[in-house]
C-alpha cells in the first residue's frame, strides 16, 4: 500500500536555514545539510528546501547546499523557491535536487511547466500554489504572497495538471504561519479537481493538523516546517501519531 | 572493479551517481560515461532513466553505437546490468508511453500505463510502497519483505514470463517493481532514493 508522506521544509536564506531544528548536539544549527540529514535519519520521506534568497548575488548558494546535501542525504530531495526556468531547474537538478518547484513563473507563463516537464520528466516537476481566499473562491498569489493575480486556485491546479506537473504543492496564505491547521476546504477542493498528487501546506501547528491534511484534505503528504523546528515535534513521533490514527506511512 | 552509469542524456541522474559512489567509497571505480569502449570494459553496468518511454529510447539511439554496446554487454557477454526506472522498463519489447516504441526486447512484455481505476488512484504513483518480494533475487540478499521502496512512475512492466519477476508492489493494482534474468536486474523503484535499505540493494549489485 502507498504511503502518506510527511515532508519537513526547512526555509533557506543565502544559503543557512532561517529557523531550525535547535538541538543541543548540533554543531551548526545554520547548517541546511546538517538539518537535512537529521530529518532523513528521523524517517522523513522526502526533504524540501525553500529558498527564500532575496538578493541576486546570493542566490548562488542554494547550488552548494543542494549540492552537499544529496550527497549526505537518500531520500528525495525538492527544491524551490525563485525558480524562473529550464536553466534553474537543470542547474538544480545537476546539484542532485530531484524535483525543482516552480510557483511564479509558472503562474506568469504557463509554457515554463510544458516545456520543463517534456525536458526533464513530469516526476521532477512540483508546481507551488500560494492561494489566498476572496470572498468565495480562492486566488493565486505570486512574489513570496505578495500579489493577487485574482487567478481560481482551483481551475489553475487543473490547468497545472494538464500542463505537465507531476505534483502541486498547495499553500494556504492564509494559514501560513498560523498554526491553526491547512485549510481543508482549499485542499480537498483541488485534490479531487486533480488526478495528480497533491502535498498540503501551510498552517500546521499540532500533529492532529497532519491527520486531517490527509485524511479530510485528500492529500497524498504533508508538509511542515515549524512543527519540526527547536525539535517540538520529531518526524519520528509525526509518523507514529498518524499510524496510530490509521494513516498508513512509512516506519 | 568497475561500474558504469551510463550517463545518455535520460535527465536527472545526480542521485543515481551519488547513491553509488556513497556505496562504493574507494573499493570499486564509478565511472559515468556514454564512452563504447569504457562501458565495454567495465564489470557492471547501471541503466538509469527519467522522463518517458520515447524519450529514453530515442536518447539512447542518438550515441551512435549505445544500443549495440549495450546488448553486446548485457545478452552476449551476459555481463550484470541493472536499469532503474524507465531503465528496467526499456528491458521490454515495446512501450505506449506517447505513442508505441520499440525496447530492447530483452525481457518478453509491454510498458503500458497503470489503470488508476478512472481516477480513483492518483498518477503518478509517487511516494514510499511496500514491495512484496516473490524470488530470491540476488540484490535482495539482506533486504526483508515488506520493505519500503520510493517510486515515481505512471506506467508499468508487464513481462510475458512472470518467472522473471522478483518483486510486486499493490497500487491500484498488482505491479511488477523488479526483476531478474539471468545477468539482467531491474527495479521500478528508486534504490538510490530509498534511504538506507535502497542503499543496501546498490550494495549487493556491486557485490555480485
Amino acid at each position: 500500500m502507498l504511503k502518506n508522506r510527511i515532508i519537513p521544509c526547512l526555509d533557506v536564506k543565502n544559503g543557512r536555514v532561517v529557523k531550525g531544528i535547535n538541538f543541543v548536539d548540533l554543531k551548526d544549527a545554520g547548517d541546511p545539510v546538517e538539518q537535512a540529514k537529521i530529518y532523513s535519519d528521523g524517517g522523513a520521506d522526502e526533504i524540501c528546501f525553500l529558498d527564500i534568497t532575496a538578493s541576486n548575488e546570493k542566490r548562488d548558494t542554494i547550488y552548494g547546499v543542494v549540492e552537499k546535501t544529496s550527497k549526505r542525504c537518500f531520500v528525495p530531495l525538492t527544491v524551490g523557491g525563485g525558480v524562473r526556468g529550464v536553466e534553474d531547474i537543470n542547474k538544480l537538478l545537476n546539484c542532485g535536487a530531484d524535483k525543482v518547484s516552480i510557483n511564479t513563473a509558472a503562474v506568469q507563463n504557463s509554457e515554463v511547466v510544458v516545456e520543463s516537464s517534456k525536458k526533464f520528466g513530469s516526476q521532477c516537476i512540483v508546481v507551488a500554489i500560494d492561494a489566498k481566499k476572496n470572498s468565495d473562491k480562492w486566488e493565486i498569489y505570486t512574489h513570496g504572497g505578495r500579489n493577487n493575480t485574482g487567478i481560481d486556485a482551483i481551475e489553475y491546479a487543473k490547468k497545472m495538471e494538464d500542463s505537465g506537473a507531476g505534483e502541486l504543492l498547495v499553500t494556504s496564505m492564509d494559514r501560513d504561519g498560523t498554526q491553526v491547521g491547512y485549510d481543508i476546504d482549499l485542499m480537498s477542493k483541488i485534490s479531487s479537481k486533480v488526478n495528480i498528487p497533491v502535498i498540503a501546506s501551510g498552517g500546521v501547528g499540532n500533529l492532529d493538523h497532519l491527520v486531517d491534511g490527509i485524511k479530510l484534505g485528500k492529500a497524498s503528504a504533508v508538509l511542515a516546517a515549524s512543527i519540526f523546528h527547536y525539535g517540538k515535534h520529531s518526524v519520528k513521533e509525526a509518523k507514529e501519531y498518524l499510524d496510530s490514527k490509521g494513516i498508513p506511512v512509512r516506519i | 572493479m568497475n561500474v558504469t552509469i551510463v550517463d545518455y542524456n535520460s535527465g536527472n541522474i545526480s542521485s543515481v551517481i551519488n547513491s553509488f559512489k556513497e556505496v562504493a567509497k574507494d573499493k570499486v571505480n564509478i565511472e559515468v560515461t556514454s564512452d563504447l569502449n569504457k562501458i565495454k570494459s567495465s564489470d557492471k553496468i547501471v541503466l538509469p532513466g527519467q522522463g518517458s518511454f520515447k524519450s529514453c529510447v530515442d536518447a539512447l539511439k542518438n550515441i551512435n553505437g549505445l544500443v549495440d554496446t549495450l546488448n553486446e554487454f548485457a545478452i552476449s557477454n551476459k555481463k550484470p546490468l541493472l536499469g532503474i526506472c524507465v531503465g528496467l522498463q526499456m528491458f521490454a519489447d515495446i512501450g505506449y508511453e506517447e505513442t508505441e516504441t520499440k525496447g530492447f526486447g530483452w525481457i518478453s512484455g509491454k510498458v503500458s500505463k497503470i489503470d488508476n481505476q478512472n481516477g480513483k488512484f492518483k498518477l503518478p504513483h509517487i511516494g514510499w510502497n511496500e514491495i512484496n518480494i516473490t524470488k530470491n533475487s540476488k540484490i535482495f540478499k539482506g533486504i526483508e519483505n515488506k520493505s519500503h521502496m520510493y517510486f515515481v512512475h505512471s506506467y508499468e512492466f508487464v513481462p510475458e514470463d512472470k518467472n522473471v519477476i522478483s518483486a510486486t508492489t499493490d497500487y491500484s493494482s498488482n505491479i511488477v517493481c523488479s526483476v531478474e534474468k539471468e545477468n539482467i536486474f531491474g527495479t521500478q523503484f528508486h534504490p538510490e532514493k530509498s534511504d538506507k535499505i535502497g542503499l543496501k540493494i546498490i550494495d549487493n549489485f556491486i557485490n555480485l
